[in-house]
């Protein structure tokens, strides 16, 4: 696989969130506006490819049989670095995403990465690999995120496009909203994929 | 009075699954039949209760003392790993009954975030004690096994239904998940 191949494949052929179905929670929890996917979306990349990378970097080291206790605790260095810059310069953002951002060391795309990839591959290979997966993940998250706070709110990164005292679906920026976008969001993109195999 | 609240909050207004989205991919992953659910639950009630008792002691004797809460999430996580490894190797040990029945869900139970999320939630209450963060823990468990056990059931109907092809599969659970958590959206206000 070339690093071309390697680098787009987190978008739509291996979407983490579409196709692999990996990291749910924070999909679900944090898309009521595109701007706060969006964040947490970079968040997760940041982390996924510093984890990526120290993990290559490393991975010679870590006996088999400790490896994932070494790789939660390299994903959670990580995450409380990501942790205290959000707090000192978004402190905004920091709340709105809340319990999320320690979260994102359970985050399963993260530790899936490490041990299906990044402890099999070399160091350009992982940060490349993380660089993708990450964006793909933003991607999703972004695009939840957009359909949903169109539907629920009218506006499209907080720029209102409908009139004021308009009704919106506030359902979907309510929990419930987030499962059936999600699952439509889903079923559109089978429904790609089919039509280009 | 306050416990009451604290159950009934945990359980049917903010719903751990269905309102708060922690834990959701146990949610999907072992929602396929009723009996894999229930043996889910277990495992989750048990661990949950005893992280969250372990890191509650652990942020209010050691953290907070030393002035360490920077290093409250890698604590937090390290403690839940090593946490569930050790169940894992006593109930081998010492219930071969009990290992057999949770025994396969236990390893899945580390990348849960409702584990996480709930200790980290516990120690954050408001006027928080020993005895409130451990039924804290039991409830949301509770809430947790409440919302899995529906869920399940619900889809081993929909197997049974047609389907349309392009929402096979993912795609109707979702929705059946958001109509379900819709459902829950009616104890809004309870408490």
């Amino acid at each position: 696989m070339n690093q071309l191949q390697n680098f787009t494949k987190g978008f739509l052929k291996e979407n983490p969130v579409f196709v692999l179905l990996l990291g749910m929670c924070p999909v679900l929890g944090v898309t009521s506006s595109a701007i706060n996917g969006l964040g947490m979306g970079l968040a997760t990349t940041f982390v996924l490819v510093m984890s990526n990378t120290v993990v290559s970097l490393v991975k010679k080291q870590i006996p088999s049989k400790v490896r994932i206790p070494s790789f939660i605790v390299i994903i959670a260095s990580f995450v409380t670095i990501v942790e205290m810059v959000m707090e000192g310069f978004l402190p905004e953002l920091y709340n709105q995403l809340g319990l999320f951002i320690p979260l994102i060391v359970v985050n399963c795309l993260i530790l899936g990465r490490a041990e299906a990839f990044a402890s099999k591959n070399n160091f350009i290979s992982s940060v490349i690999d993380g660089l993708g997966m990450g964006l793909g993940f933003t991607f999703a998250l972004t695009l939840l995120g957009t359909v949903r706070e169109m539907l629920g709110s009218g506006t499209i990164f907080n720029v209102s496009f409908v009139p004021e005292n308009a009704q919106t679906f506030l359902l979907f920026v309510m929990p419930p909203g987030a499962f059936i976008a999600l699952g439509f969001l889903i079923a559109f993109i089978n429904r790609l994929k089919h039509k280009r195999a | 009075m306050d416990y009451i609240f604290i159950v009934i909050s945990a359980i049917l207004v903010n719903n751990i699954v269905l309102a708060q989205f922690l834990g959701i991919c146990p949610f999907l992953g072992v929602s396929h039949k009723v009996s894999t659910a229930v043996g889910m639950t277990g495992a989750v009630l048990f661990v949950m209760v005893i992280a969250t008792m372990i890191t509650y002691l652990l942020h209010q004797y050691v953290l907070v003392p030393y002035n360490l809460l920077f290093m409250r999430t890698i604590m937090f996580i390290l403690v839940i790993a090593s946490l569930v490894q050790m169940v894992e190797i006593i109930l081998k040990k010492v219930s071969p009954p009990l290992y057999e029945a949770l025994g396969v869900f236990l390893p899945l139970i580390t990348t849960n975030c409702a584990v996480l999320g709930v200790a980290m939630l516990a120690v954050g209450m408001e006027d928080a004690s020993l005895l409130k963060a451990v039924i804290f823990a039991i409830a949301h468990a509770i809430g947790f096994g409440l919302a899995l056990v529906l869920f399940s059931g619900l889809r081993e109907h929909l197997n049974l239904m047609s389907v349309p092809k392009g929402m096979k599969g993912v795609p109707i659970a979702l929705v059946t998940a958001g109509l379900l958590s819709m459902a829950f959206m009616g104890f809004a206000g309870m408490v």
